[in-house]
């Protein structure tokens, strides 16, 4: 009874989520432009929330309070840094002059902008394979996220590939049916459901254990540690390179770079901007709280589970546990839809189009995103079924990854000097690198090449110092093409 | 006035505000206070002092005039009796 009432609960939010997606879909037009940016017109509060939703997935929702609860609260200042005022930071410097750029030359995709600046379809190329060979495992981590808390919700019942399947399934409908636009609307209503839950959640543990001031006393009965900052996996080391790989990471993400160009106006940047460290804030703290009270409680997590469906499952009834797990699942879906969304448009149009097949019809080309997208899910899926890692480091894989594009992608941006060969020495022998650092973990018969060295520093912060390094180096070595227009660049004058 | 000068100091002022955004000079601290530690007050805080500042930033335009947008803005600056030698603003490329 309880079981199909938290499924039902589930499936129907999820099914509503892609309701509201076919409403979105009825008043498209269809162009690409439309499909993939919403024709450039996103106010405010759905910006602000698509973005927000975005950046929420398995890896904040279930992943955070995993880490808060096994090595302490921490995690909150990390995330609160690297999210609330980093990558706010970023998102002004990266994004508003994309947006700017974009807005003048009509750019949809990353590789596109940088591949007509340089005059290079190598480049664009290059950046849309290398974002889609990383968006792989992140897509995956949805998977994984989805997989475990249905087992978790459902007392393994439904099995760990009943869940990772059910979110696939949704993944490939919502994005098939409705493009950026949909994908922007439901991504407001699961930005606001999720903040909603996750504070009456917090209100329901703290009152079920006494108030605030008890739940923390009780943490730190049973770990003492918790209570001083640093110490234990949060060395000096392991806060500054997690905060700077995945601020920087997040601003190439497909999916948030995408979104740099859907503002409809510079003040809808501006506000947005304003309110980000408030709004990252006011989830973060209920959530990864509970995650690090979670320590002091009589709870019995099992190895593997998350924290968060467990603490609900003791503290909460069983309805509102299923309604977090829904809001959980949503928070991954409106990942993994705009995840979807913007590698089919870098697939298509950055790799497809410019080399594969340059006369493909409109329509063809339509088709070919969607299939794309279907193939994609499914594969990340297959891989979600071996569970290659926990969710925080199959994430923070993905975010490195991402991370070795940044800088070069600001000096392109900001110094009219970059040239091509700089660009692509920039972005390909770090990748290489860094491809090679985490496959030598997976690759049995070669020796696994160190991820932190010195105490928790991450390789990939090294290997970003030499994507910038190598980006102006080769630049001032080599001559701009006779391709490359700097002026496509430039954001005022004619 | 001297609007560029001005400008300049948000470049420090972000340092600091992404810097200081966790709470180095508690490291080791163990206090609670009203009900969670310490070092969690100063970071909910700083981030709200950001969130007034991010604002601030973005309302002065600081930004537009260092990326070369309105530059008629800078143009108002040298007619309003500024440095008669002050380069020409810096979106302006041949």
């Amino acid at each position: 009874m309880t079981l199909g009432l938290s499924l039902g609960i589930v499936v129907g939010y999820l099914l509503l989520a892609l309701a509201v997606g076919l409403v979105a879909y009825r008043v498209s037009e269809t162009t690409a432009e439309d499909y993939y940016l919403a024709s450039r017109s996103i106010g405010t509060v759905v910006l602000l929330f698509t973005t927000f939703a975005t950046l929420l997935s398995a890896f904040t929702f279930f992943g955070g309070p995993n880490l808060a609860y096994l090595a302490g609260p921490e995690w909150l200042i990390v995330m609160g840094t690297l999210d609330g005022v980093l990558f706010a930071v970023l998102w002004y410097a990266i994004g508003y002059k994309q947006w700017l750029i974009g807005n003048r030359n009509g750019y949809v995709t990353l590789g596109e902008m940088l591949g007509d600046r340089f005059g290079s379809t190598g480049l664009r190329a290059l950046v849309a394979g290398v974002s889609l060979l990383w968006l792989f495992p992140y897509v995956m981590l949805q998977q994984m996220g989805a997989g475990e808390a249905l087992v978790g919700l459902t007392d393994g019942v439904v099995p760990y590939w009943g869940g990772a399947a059910l979110i696939t399934a949704f993944m490939i409908l919502y994005v098939v049916l409705a493009g950026m636009r949909g994908v922007a609307w439901t991504d407001t209503i699961q930005g606001l459901f999720m903040l909603s839950v996750v504070w009456i959640a917090a209100v329901w543990v703290v009152s079920a254990v006494g108030g605030v001031g008890a739940a923390t006393g009780a943490m730190l009965d049973a770990r003492p540690e918790f209570g001083n900052f640093g110490g234990g996996t949060y060395s000096v080391g392991f806060i500054v390179s997690t905060a700077i790989t995945i601020a920087f990471g997040v601003t190439m993400f497909p999916q948030i770079n995408q979104r740099f160009f859907v503002a409809k106006s510079g003040e809808t940047l501006k506000r947005s901007f304003a309110l980000w460290p408030v709004l990252v804030l006011l989830l973060f703290v209920p959530a990864f709280m509970i995650g690090a009270w979670a320590a002091g409680m009589p709870v019995d997590v099992p190895e593997g589970a998350n924290v968060l469906p467990v603490v609900l499952n003791e503290y909460a009834p069983a309805w509102f546990a299923a309604l977090v797990i829904a809001g959980a699942m949503a928070a991954m879906m409106s990942s993994s839809d705009s995840m979807l969304l913007s590698g089919s448009s870098y697939f298509t149009r950055d790799l497809y189009r410019p080399v594969i097949n340059a006369d493909a019809s409109a329509e063809r080309e339509a088709w070919v995103a969607r299939l794309g997208v279907a193939a994609f899910a499914l594969l990340a899926f297959i891989a979600s079924l071996f569970r290659p890692g926990t969710l925080i480091e199959v994430g923070d894989t993905a975010f490195s990854g991402f991370a070795l594009l940044a800088l070069p992608v600001i000096c392109a941006l900001y110094w009219e000097r970059t040239t091509r060969t700089g660009m692509i020495a920039g972005v390909l022998v770090p990748q290489l690198a860094y491809l090679a650092v985490v496959l030598s973990a997976v690759v049995g018969f070669v020796p696994t090449l160190p991820r932190t060295v010195l105490g928790g520093w991450d390789v990939a912060l090294g290997l970003m110092a030499l994507s910038a390094v190598l980006t102006v180096g080769v630049s001032l070595l080599t001559a701009p093409s006779a391709e490359g227009d700097a002026s496509r660049f430039a954001v005022a004058g004619d | 006035m001297r609007r560029p000068r001005r400008d300049i100091v948000w470049i420090p002022t972000f340092a600091m505000l992404v810097a200081f955004a966790v709470p180095w000079p508690l490291w080791g601290a163990d206090r609670v206070v009203a009900g969670l530690p310490v070092w969690i007050w100063w970071h909910v805080a700083w981030l709200g002092l950001c969130a007034v500042l991010f604002s601030r930033f973005a309302r002065s335009g600081a930004w537009e005039r260092g990326i070369g947008l309105r530059p008629e803005a800078d143009g108002d600056d040298r007619g309003a009796g500024g440095d008669p030698r002050a380069p020409p603003a810096r979106g302006d490329r041949p």
